[in-house]
């Protein structure tokens, strides 16, 4: 089973508000486009700090 | 596009506009470079400024102000409403902005001086060299290329990349991050010459949620809670919507947006060799009010004079750039944060009995000067019961 982040392109705001909190620097804003540039440890926080709960952390088989 | 620039200045919000401005007038060769593809969209913002600070950087100018503020109000959970008038206060109290426009104006005014301003140019990394940045590799509208610089100023905003990346913690705790939303609304029911801030537990847990005027029957509506509040269906959206659907059931909302505030300390040290960093990035946030547009312009000014300074005398490393750092913790501006600081440490533990108690203690005096430093003082004066705790924070005042 592999954890990962999985971005909601519809919710997302593109505010950076997930970029200032990620522990990682994971995450990239690229103007309206949120990305996972680099490695990811599916810690939470962006998801938890998100205002619009575009961010979720996945369990996958 | 040019290589080689005495200042590269990295974002186009008020730190980096000021910074370019100041820097080019003072002789300099500078490049800003703004990841977007337009200056100052999409807001990220509630607009709102004091006047007196403004004036300090700007003339004020009818194109860019969209609304001028006579009151502010402080509803407290049980709709206890502390009102401070701008006679009865006896100084002015703010302007609530149109950043798009403001914005554009800032770096005009930067290009006018004679920075070359470069949009939709991305700084994917510092160049460094001996530990010392000299300059970042940028992709610009797609095309990687490097700018080289004797100074770099970081004035990217919340996300602090920049500073990140040459070696500086950047990261917000989630605890001290405020988790914001704000909808432009229009044909809502408001008073157009007053900011109003809503507190509460149930309605903006530790934040508030504002109304900020734009205009008769429009206004910035927003929230901002901290990260460690913000969870599925208590989102700063989920409360946002919860507001407006009780507050301004037919209103119509033109424009939804997001944003982060971070209301930690400021950054251990903002600078370090051949790099300074200015506002948003360097957190220099007023942590009470989540105010930073003129901290940004204060810190984007001051850096480039200091960079300005050094870049004349050939020493541009950490401890040349030292006073940039100093000098704003010296100012009235870094005082103030470290002080709202630690009145927010305070206001955050309260719940929402001792929020209204706390109102309804200076509901109906005056105060004489329109400040947070003000409120606070009249709040100690009249609570004796709650001195304990209150002492404290009283401490942080003297």
């Amino acid at each position: 089973m592999s954890t990962m982040l999985r971005i909601n392109r519809d919710k997302c705001g593109y505010c950076g508000t997930c970029v200032a909190v990620c522990p990682e620097d994971a995450l990239e804003l690229i103007d309206a486009y949120l990305s996972l540039e680099r490695e990811c440890i599916a810690c939470g926080i962006c998801a938890r700090a998100c205002p619009l709960g575009a961010l979720e952390v996945v369990h996958e088989e | 596009m040019k290589s080689n620039y005495d200042i590269l200045v990295i974002g186009g919000g008020p730190a980096g506009a000021l910074a370019a401005k100041t820097a080019a007038e003072a002789g300099n060769s500078v490049c800003l470079i703004e990841k977007r593809p337009a200056i100052g969209t999409p807001v990220r913002c509630a607009e709102g400024i004091g006047k007196e600070l403004l004036k300090e950087y700007i003339k004020p100018d009818p194109r860019w102000i969209s609304a001028d503020i006579e009151r502010a109000r402080i509803i407290s959970p049980n709709g206890t409403a502390i009102k401070l008038d701008q006679d009865r206060a006896g100084n002015e109290v703010g302007y609530v902005l149109d950043r798009k426009i403001f914005d554009r104006e800032l770096v005009w005014q930067a290009a006018e001086a004679g920075a070359d301003v470069i949009v939709k140019t991305r700084a994917t990394a510092p160049i460094m060299e001996n530990g010392a940045v000299r300059g970042a590799k940028v992709l610009s509208a797609g095309m990687p290329a490097d700018i080289r610089a004797e100074v770099v100023i970081a004035a990217d905003g919340t996300e602090a990349q920049f500073a990140r990346r040459a070696g500086l913690d950047t990261v917000v705790p989630l605890r001290e991050m405020m988790s914001c939303a704000q909808y432009l609304m229009t044909d809502i029911d408001i008073d157009a010459g007053s900011t109003d801030f809503y507190l509460g537990n149930e309605i903006a847990p530790e934040g508030y949620l504002w109304v900020f005027p734009k205009g008769d029957r429009t206004a910035n509506v927003g929230i901002g809670i901290t990260g460690r509040k913000s969870r599925d269906g208590s989102r700063a959206k989920d409360y946002l919507d919860r507001f407006v659907a009780k507050n301004f059931p037919n209103g119509k909302t033109i424009e939804a947006i997001a944003g982060g505030v971070p209301v930690c300390r400021p950054l251990a040290c903002t600078v370090a060799d051949g790099l300074m960093v200015a506002g948003d990035a360097a957190r220099v946030v007023d942590p009470i009010t989540g105010g930073g547009i003129g901290n940004a312009m204060f810190t984007g000014r001051l850096a480039a004079q200091v960079a300005s300074t050094c870049i004349e005398t050939g020493n541009c490393s950490k401890e040349a750039l030292m006073p940039y750092d100093m000098g704003w913790r010296a100012s009235k501006m870094g005082a103030g944060i470290e002080r709202n600081y630690k009145v927010k440490e305070y206001f955050v533990t309260l719940d929402d009995a001792k929020l209204n108690t706390l109102a309804e203690s200076i509901a109906s005096i005056s105060l004489k000067e329109f400040s947070v430093l003000a409120l606070i003082k009249e709040l100690i004066k009249r609570n004796p019961k709650m001195l304990l705790e209150l002492k404290a924070l009283k401490n942080t005042l003297s």
